[in-house]
């Protein structure tokens, strides 16, 4: 394994690619991201305005409420999901969205979740793709 | 490292098997295989029966939720258990409260009646707990709706895991959820202990007291099972909104309050005769530090005497929805202090409280002081208020005072029913000093 391959378990397998959203604080998709356009809208989240449209969304948990599944299928549905979800805590109900999402429309943001040592290196910016075997690798 | 295939390690019946190979039809199939991939998610090795289920994947959020819902129709969707359904984009006994588009109306009404097709029934309510015939003690069923799985859990200790949308669906399909999280006994002992005894007799009766507390255990405990001692003498409707707000604060779908609740008779039996996994003591320091965050205007938290200068625009109640006993609680104190016209003042609630309120008159003398009261749908979640957001909208619920900022854009003011009633009388915020710590 290189300096740059994080190994990930798979929650739902995908591949994607593109630079790191990273969120220290856990959000809530439903009435915390707009499907419309990937922006995060919870006023209460240190990084409300970001978009998480084709990012590696880094992100220690889901939270609330139970309709995050809709909001995440929803931005795959429209175009405006994130390329990947890199979690530290198992979280069932953003892995439900994408699993949903595989089987409605035959795509979805892959979903791993990484050992907490892994998730904390994973650096704001960085570009990062996951594969299939939940192979996290970052450039440079 | 590449998962185990769920297909190949969750143990299946034969029916289960029957199902996936679609001999119960498409729609069985898509919802097997999207529970053994959940199954695979949670690391269950097996699903359990279950007994009943409540969907929260009525509610339109666009059109991908009406893919998948016409998906499971076309496919010959029939729900195997008593289902009922939580709030839909619209109040179908009142069409003309909604505010939205065209559009938006006719794919609401089309998700709604796609639930309607496969059996559910159309309760159409965030608290079923108080509609329809509730879920016995120990009862193996799959709820979605945040609140509700809060309640069904704690107040009737019932059995489901924190389910989102869609999977709730598909447990109702096909009977069947994957074992784990608080469907088994060793994961419902509570975890960390918050000790209310020491707060002061008259916050302890404040009636704002069991949503700022839920607030505050949501925010504290994240999503391991809080244990509240000290609220023996909590209702229904407490413990209701007390739920509500820890839900919201947090990823909390258990709690046990010794003495109040059927798993904690004891704090012994409560912690499931471990020790706890830490022990908070809440001070009024720590209450009043979660008002403030339950109010997104700098200084609503302040009591400032009786009159406050700051303009109400909304007041919203029933979140989770009204029940005849708060409607109750409310009616004598909106006749001595109705809202002033230029607030507009809304109640959420669903049919049967609804049905309560029309037998005994109660609902023409709401109407008559100018009270709407919505069933169906709630105002966080659909285009209900009439007032552009950007305003103050106050509220007794912990619930909507979390959700209306991002939702539906107007800042918020949380206070006792008493204080919402007499805002809305004055146009203005007022406080009740008595009440406040």
């Amino acid at each position: 394994m290189n300096d740059g391959e994080l190994r990930g378990g798979v929650l739902v397998a995908g591949s994607g690619a593109g630079p790191v959203l990273r969120l220290e604080e856990p959000l809530s998709f439903w009435g915390g991201v707009d499907p419309a356009t990937g922006r995060i809208i919870d006023r209460r989240h240190p990084r409300c305005g970001a978009s998480v449209s084709g990012r590696v969304l880094v992100l220690p948990y889901g939270r609330g409420s139970s309709s995050s599944s809709s909001v995440l299928l929803e931005a795959v549905r429209v175009g405006t999901a994130p390329a990947a979800i890199v979690l530290r805590e198992l979280d069932g109900i953003l892995a439900l969205g994408a699993a949903v999402a595989r089987e409605l429309y035959e795509r979805s943001p892959a979903v791993v979740l990484l050992a907490p040592a892994d998730w904390s290196a994973v650096r704001e910016g960085a570009e990062a793709s996951v594969d299939v075997s939940g192979c996290l690798r970052i450039a440079g | 490292m590449a998962a185990p295939d769920p297909f190949e390690t969750v143990e299946l019946t034969d029916l289960d098997r029957a199902m996936l190979s679609g001999d119960h039809g498409e729609a069985a199939a898509v919802a097997m295989r999207i529970l053994v991939a959940m199954a695979g998610v949670y690391g269950a090795d097996r699903l359990l029966d279950i007994e009943g289920a409540h969907i929260d994947g009525c509610l339109y959020h666009g059109d991908s939720g009406v893919d998948f819902a016409e998906l499971l129709v076309a496919g010959g969707a029939r729900v195997r258990v008593p289902t009922t359904l939580n709030v839909g984009g619209l109040d179908l006994l009142h069409p003309e409260e909604f505010a939205g588009t065209a559009e938006r109306r006719v794919k609401a009404l089309r998700l709604m009646e796609c639930y309607e097709a496969m059996g559910c029934r159309t309760i159409w309510t965030c608290a079923p707990y108080q509609t329809t015939p509730r879920p016995a003690f120990g009862q193996q069923i799959a709820w979605a709706e945040s609140n509700a799985i809060v309640f069904a859990n704690s107040v009737l200790g019932a059995r489901t895991h924190r389910y989102g949308d869609f999977i709730d669906i598909c447990a109702a399909i096909t009977g069947r959820a994957p074992a784990v999280g608080f469907h088994l006994a060793e994961n419902r002992r509570g975890q960390v202990v918050f000790d209310l005894r020491s707060l002061p007799h008259a916050l302890r009766a404040a009636p704002w007291l069991l949503p700022a507390i839920g607030y505050l255990v949501g925010e504290r405990c994240a999503n391991r099972v809080p244990v509240l001692l000290g609220l023996e003498d909590a209702d229904e409707d407490g413990l209701k909104a007390l739920g509500a707000a820890a839900a919201s604060a947090g990823a909390v779908a258990l709690f046990h309050a010794v003495g109040s609740t059927p798993e904690a008779p004891t704090l012994e039996a409560a912690l499931g005769g471990r020790d706890a996994e830490e022990w908070i003591e809440v001070a009024a320091a720590d209450l009043r530090a979660g008002l403030r965050r339950l109010s997104t205007v700098r200084d609503a938290a302040a009591p400032d005497g009786v009159a406050g200068s700051l303009r109400i625009d909304v007041v919203a109640l029933g979140s989770p929805h009204f029940s005849p006993r708060e409607f109750a609680e409310l009616l004598p104190i909106i006749e001595r202090h109705p809202p002033a016209e230029s607030v507009e003042f809304v109640v959420c609630t669903n049919r049967v409280s609804l049905a309560h309120l029309e037998r005994g008159g109660d609902l023409e003398r709401l109407r008559g002081h100018g009270v709407r009261v919505v069933v169906d749908t709630c105002v966080v979640v659909a285009p209900i208020l009439r007032t552009p957001s950007g305003g103050v909208l106050m509220t007794n619920s912990g619930k909507f005072a979390h959700y209306a900022p991002g939702n539906v854009g107007f800042d918020v003011v949380f206070g006792s029913l008493s204080e919402c009633v007499q805002s809305a009388h004055a146009g203005r915020l007022r406080r009740d000093p008595a009440l406040w710590p």
